[in-house]
């Protein structure tokens, strides 16, 4: 009980935060939606391709962007946390009884929020731009639960790197470093058969790749269940791991002040 | 015999980077008084409440709080203890009332006992007007009182204020200092805090230890400390500056004690200092040395800092200020 009253507790302190800025998440959505329509436009005919057989190119990239809009929103997470340390606020909550893992978590809670929110305007664009989905309202949410799942273990990450090293400048530095390679070594803009053998390699041990191919089988014709249910094991590993590493960081932060 | 709700022996706190800041820091804080702990920018202060607070760890030494050890149950001792400090802890983004909600839910409070006890602590900080608006909205003085605000919540046996007037304009201060004395008075809670005011020790603190370079020089209430210090402090400031000339001056003329020369600055003790005014004086024109003023004054906590730590309390503010970036 207590664990998810602080969470709640922390995760009602950050979405407060989020609503009082509503433009945040309009500012937010542009990468989306220039990935979406630009890059739907530009490579259009990727679909002719031999070998291409998701049907259109935004019925293909739609799933691909809410995939990468998870890890970007997710990757900046951190930032909340170095701004509450520098600010005195982390020290503060700290020395009260707080569960430790609620500070990671009801942070990760927000951010997730967010990308659901986003998730649902990129996917209500890319429909009213001729997207499909063919599983209806359960490959919807398919996706958008991967996407979700997919973001909780990018801002875990996050957190606990913000923590460790409790500067701006270095976790910008290491979000991009991470997060683009793992984007462009995924199926998230091209179809994983068509993706060169080594990409397709190290893409089986990519997250962003897992939440790719699970939130594409769920929006795709015949959607594979099974595929979408290990994916999501995956990552529900992951996120185990990346949320404990956030929790045990503030046992380092606490040594080293 | 009256409890102790503070008790710390030989903390020692090394950062990386070798920054000493704690060398042996022992204090002791009955139940129920307004501790001070009194020193220069850099003196280990407020480390010292951070391995308090179970914010730190010492390195070595052992500390308990209400009789609790503070490195092997710090969940228990965070029970006890209200933590305000040097930073703002407050979450500028919320208004006042949100923060205190939140803090008296980590807690365990909830329903209309928490809502009583915000409403209660938001009227007796004089926050109750201001209580719906962003903390970012806030005077310096406000949001000094909404972070003590949060330290309160719980009712805690012990508060921890870390330097908490710092930064405020004379009226603010004085405020504070009050309700300060009206926490311990009426509620009789333990106060532990750190000041490098000299004057706020001097007022608040029943008893207090003075820290230099991470150790405890000199433990006492304010009047014992002074009283030990018999006689009166003699300032001199000499027209130039002249070290070596201005002590073997001096030095003969009887019945002085502690006598230190800082560039134009000669400080000295005398049983009498009004007796001791013309000696002086005759010594140092004899040597050439003109002098501009002198004064006498009782002993007060800077004459107490001076004999313990062997400097004096604004010189090491200046002088270990360096050290503060690195060890905050």
């Amino acid at each position: 009980m207590t664990p998810l009253r602080h969470t709640w507790q922390v995760a009602l302190r950050y979405i407060r935060a989020l609503l009082r800025q509503p433009a945040w998440i309009g500012i937010s959505l542009v990468q989306p939606v220039i990935w979406l329509l630009l890059f739907g436009a530009l490579f259009k005919r990727t679909a002719d391709i031999p070998g291409f057989t998701s049907g259109s190119y935004i019925d293909f990239l739609t799933p691909g962007v809410v995939v990468m809009l998870a890890v970007s929103t997710a990757g900046w997470v951190g930032m909340g946390f170095i701004e509450d340390i520098n600010r005195g606020t982390m020290d503060r909550l700290l020395v009260t009884p707080i569960w430790r893992g609620a500070l990671n978590l009801g942070s990760v809670a927000q951010s997730v929020l967010s990308i659901v929110i986003q998730s649902v305007i990129v996917i209500g664009l890319s429909l009213a731009v001729g997207a499909h989905f063919h599983n209806g309202v359960a490959g919807v949410a398919a996706l958008v639960a991967v996407a979700g799942l997919l973001g909780a273990v990018f801002a875990s990450l996050s957190n606990g790197v913000a923590v460790l090293t409790r500067q701006r400048e270095t976790l910008i530095g290491i979000v991009t470093m991470v997060t683009l390679p793992l984007t462009f070594l995924s199926s998230a803009l091209m179809q994983q058969s068509l993706l060169p053998g080594w990409i397709q390699e190290a893409a089986k041990f990519n997250p962003v790749n897992w939440a790719a191919e699970a939130g594409r089988s769920a929006a795709g014709q015949n959607a594979d269940w099974g595929l979408i249910a290990s994916r999501t094991g995956f990552l529900a590993a992951l996120l185990l791991l990346s949320a404990a590493f956030a929790t045990r960081a503030f046992g380092s932060y606490q040594r080293s002040i | 015999m009256a409890t102790i709700a503070i008790e710390a022996s030989e903390l020692r706190k090394t950062y990386k980077g070798g920054v000493r800041a704690l060398n042996g820091l022992s204090l002791r804080v009955e139940s129920g008084t307004i501790f001070g702990l009194l020193g220069p920018n850099g003196a280990g202060k407020s480390t010292a409440v951070k391995i308090l607070t179970t914010l730190s760890r010492a390195d070595s030494g052992e500390a308990r709080v209400v009789g609790i050890d503070v490195t092997r149950e710090p969940e228990r001792v965070r029970r006890s203890i209200g933590v305000v400090g040097q930073k703002p802890g407050l979450d500028a983004e919320a208004t006042g009332r949100e923060n205190l909600t939140m803090q008296a839910e980590l807690y365990g409070l909830s329903g209309a006992s928490r809502r009583a006890r915000v409403d209660e602590l938001l009227g007796r900080l004089g926050l109750t007007e201001a209580a719906d608006r962003l903390a970012k909205t806030y005077s310096g003085g406000m949001q000094r009182r909404l972070d003590i605000a949060l330290g309160l919540v719980h009712e805690p046996q012990v508060l921890f204020l870390d330097e908490p007037t710092t930064g405020l304009d004379p009226e603010a201060r004085t405020d504070l200092w009050r309700e300060i004395e009206r926490l311990a008075g009426d509620e009789e809670m333990t106060i532990l805090l750190t000041t490098h005011y000299l004057e706020e020790a001097d007022r608040l603190a029943s008893e207090l230890v003075i820290v230099d370079r991470g150790r405890t020089v000199a433990q006492g209430s304010p009047d014992e400390l002074k009283d030990e210090l018999r006689g009166d402090t003699v300032q001199v400031e000499l027209a130039e500056s002249a070290d070596g000339n201005a002590t073997a001056a001096v030095a003969r003329v009887p019945g002085l004690s502690e006598l230190v020369v800082d560039g134009r600055l000669l400080h000295t003790r005398a049983a009498n200092g009004a007796a001791a005014i013309p000696s002086i004086i005759t010594a140092l024109e004899r040597s050439g040395l003109a002098v501009a003023s002198a004064t006498i004054a009782r002993p007060s906590l800077d004459d107490v800092y001076l004999r313990h730590a062997g400097r004096s309390f604004q010189q090491a503010d200046t002088e270990d200020d360096d050290r503060t970036e690195v060890a905050a």
